[in-house]
């Protein structure tokens, strides 16, 4: 199944991204919000303030904090006493947050946040990037990219059902590029309420904070129990990769909008040439397929909706064809000079039977313009690298050597 | 009465954390929701898979525990479950003067309503006894040795009191461990008041302060005696109540019970610091109207 946007003329409204993951958080219903402003973060939440006050969340508490660590803090405690709970946060607060992304995970507290995405500091800079969620592949959340405004809308609905599932209970982030989705003014249909009613069950936990049943939460683990814990998180990982195939799936079935599961592929059956890539950008890569597919170059594209869990299996399958895979990456691992899409997707194809050639590039840090030309430039040195091999292996794509 | 913190737990012989939280359940019932940062309380009474807590009780970390409570607080009441369940933050003192302050000043400022208890052995002991805020001034620890250019800590306690009393909590209380009595009261006049309310709680440590483990309570009740200190309450910024103290006893029957207090006794400049200290104590007796 690829992309496919049953959308309604008559439901669509014009809605700046920001207002489109507002509302989708609104009609998932949560109990508690608790949350901290930051560009670009800042019309999330203020848009569900007002939302608090018209009265429009039934049962529900927003938690003005003092700061993000709190915010996801907070959490912890309404996620423990039962409640489905939301945060949205980005860059300086999403560092912030570090201590508590791994607290969250390894308590099993299914809360959901959006990220949106912006570079980190310093140099400060408010435009966006992936440094800041990419930092925090190891804290035990699933992660999922949007390419625009409507896929982060409903994905906010397909996450709690993911994090929530049994058989996960872990936090996830859904992540949005700053400014260019959370800024963007496009037509979108609202997440409707009744039918998230009919996707999202009511979030009942089997262990909560009660006085008439009392539990002990966050209890020390030593070395006789500790690796139990990690590896159990490490399965609902593995458990989550089929649940979000099905839970973009059974979106589809409801509300007629499908995206991909952890993958989606554009132009790959018979291409060459796959790029890879995740949020926004996917858009102007497609336009760059389009042009060079109608000159006859054998492109395509995989869109990583999925990067934790990271879709091994998935991209593995994808890509088995191909004469060389390009990562793109909006992040950089310093001291290696590489992105983490780049690192992972060669970590994943080796000690198999695939065996071609992977060539990363970094491009659009610190929100650089990515051009359709860009994409084109490393469209044609991929060509080169299939023709005669590898002479760089990552590189960033958009440097202006003489600033250096 | 039942104990809601049950025995078995790891803590020391004559341990101050596991009294003042018994006391502060006996104060509260069995409907109450308890919240711990890390620390020895945390540390001695869940090693997994045991837990010594008879009552719902969360550890997250060592700096969130007021964010928690407050997440608590708002989920109970989204979901219209709050009822007449207290939630009940209890912090070391390295947990609530020093790394937690920032949680602690929003949750106050937001007034949320629970109860937040700060046991306070005056330094960090689950790492290995290293000085924090609520450290007095002159006690040696092990990062605040005394040694040949040190006589100890050379700061005062902060008054973490004053700075809760700054956010506008409508009942604040210091109380000891020493006054069983006076605590459970106090935490129990706290939880029935409606808004965010503070119970700092001075607790003896053994063996971070160096004496018998049969000495909690008697040094505790020295703590008091010599005005070191001062049993209050503040009701809406206020101080309404004082325990008065007779007859003050001289500082040095506390200090020279306790190994942290001993190089000033011995070195030199000693007499000068234990002059500060009775200073301090004799500050108290004016400020609080103790006599
Ligand atoms: C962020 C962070 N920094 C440091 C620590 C290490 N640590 C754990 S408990 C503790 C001291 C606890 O002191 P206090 O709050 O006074 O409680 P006590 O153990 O004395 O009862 C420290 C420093 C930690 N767990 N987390
Ligand atoms: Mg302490």
């Amino acid at each position: 199944m690829t992309v496919i946007r049953d959308l309604d003329k008559d439901k669509m409204v014009v809605a700046e991204g920001s207002y489109t993951v507002a509302s989708a958080v609104k009609a998932c219903k949560p109990n508690v919000i608790s949350a901290y402003p930051i560009t670009p973060q800042t019309h999330i939440v203020e848009d569900l303030s007002q939302f608090m006050a018209d009265g429009e969340i039934p049962n529900c508490e927003y938690i003005n904090v003092e700061s993000e660590f709190s915010a996801l803090s907070a959490l912890v405690g309404s996620s423990a006493a039962g409640a489905r709970c939301y945060s949205a946060t980005t860059s300086q607060g999403l560092e912030l947050m570090h201590e508590v992304l791994f607290n969250v995970s390894g308590m099993r507290l299914p809360v959901v946040m959006t990220i949106v995405n912006r570079a980190v500091s310093a140099p400060i800079n408010i435009w966006n990037d992936h440094q800041d969620s990419i930092s925090q592949r190891d804290t035990g959340w699933i992660q999922l990219y949007a390419e625009d405004t409507q896929e982060i809308s409903d994905m906010t609905a397909q996450a709690f059902k993911i994090a929530e599932d049994k058989d996960i209970l872990l936090p996830a982030m859904t992540c949005m590029d700053g400014f260019i989705l959370s800024h963007v003014h496009e037509p979108v249909e609202l997440l409707e309420s009744d039918l998230v009613d009919e996707y999202l069950p009511s979030y009942e936990p089997e262990y909560v904070l009660d006085p008439k049943n009392p539990m002990s939460f966050g209890a020390f683990a030593d070395p006789e129990s500790y690796t139990e814990f990690r590896y159990l998180q490490q399965q609902s990982m593995d458990n989550a990769v089929k649940k979000i195939e099905d839970a973009a799936t059974e979106f589809y079935d409801i509300f007629g909008r499908y995206y991909g599961g952890l993958i989606d592929e554009y132009e790959t059956e018979d291409a060459e040439i796959i790029i890879m890539a995740m949020g926004s950008v996917i858009g102007t890569i497609k336009d760059a397929i389009d042009k060079l597919r109608d000159k006859g170059e054998k492109v395509g594209l995989l869109k990583i909706r999925s990067f934790r869990p990271f879709p091994v299996e998935a991209i593995r399958k994808a890509v088995k064809d191909a004469k060389v895979v390009v990562p793109i990456d909006k992040n950089i691992s310093l001291g290696l000079n590489e992105g983490a899409l780049c690192t992972e997707t060669k970590a994943c194809l080796y000690n198999t039977s695939i065996n071609m050639p992977v060539v990363g590039f970094m491009i659009g840090h610190g929100g650089r313009d990515i051009r359709i030309s860009t994409i084109e430039s490393i469209v044609e040195q991929a060509k080169k690298v299939a023709d005669s091999g590898i002479e760089v292996e990552s590189q960033y794509a958009d440097l202006k050597e003489e600033m250096l | 009465m039942k104990s809601l913190l049950s025995s078995g737990h790891r803590g020391c012989a004559g341990c101050c954390d596991a009294m003042a939280a018994k006391f502060t359940l006996m104060a509260a019932g069995e409907d109450c929701i308890v919240i711990n940062p890390t620390g020895c309380l945390e540390v001695m009474t869940t090693p997994y898979p045991e837990s010594s807590w008879e009552v719902p009780w969360i550890h997250s970390l060592f700096e969130n525990t007021a964010a928690v409570a407050s997440g608590i607080e708002a989920a109970l009441k989204a979901m219209g479950k709050m009822g007449d369940t207290k939630i009940i933050a209890m912090g070391g003192d390295g947990a609530t003067l020093d790394i937690g302050m920032r949680a602690i000043s929003g949750a106050f400022e937001r007034g949320h309503d629970f109860t937040y208890v700060c046991i306070d052995n005056e330094a960090y002991m689950n790492t290995g006894v290293q000085r924090s805020g609520a450290t007095p001034f002159g006690a040696s620890t092990t990062t605040s040795p005394a040694g040949k250019v040190s006589i100890g800590n050379p700061r005062p306690k902060k008054n973490m009191p004053a700075i809760i009393a700054a956010h506008g909590a409508p009942y604040i209380a210091t109380t000891s461990i020493g006054y069983p009595k006076d605590m459970i009261r106090k935490v129990k006049t706290a939880i029935d008041t409606e808004g965010p309310t503070y119970i700092h709680a001075h607790a003896p440590c053994t063996t971070g302060w160096g004496f018998d483990s049969s000495k909690t309570v008697e040094i505790a009740k020295l703590a008091v005696e010599t005005a070191l200190w001062p049993l209050y309450e503040m009701e809406d910024g206020d101080v309404t109540k004082v325990k008065k103290i007779m007859k003050p006893k001289p500082v040095e029957d506390y200090l020279k019970m306790q190994k942290r207090f001993k190089h000033l006794f011995t070195m030199e400049g000693g007499d000068d610091a234990i002059k500060k200290i009775q200073a301090l104590a004799d500050e108290n007796i004016v400020k609080f109207g103790l006599q």
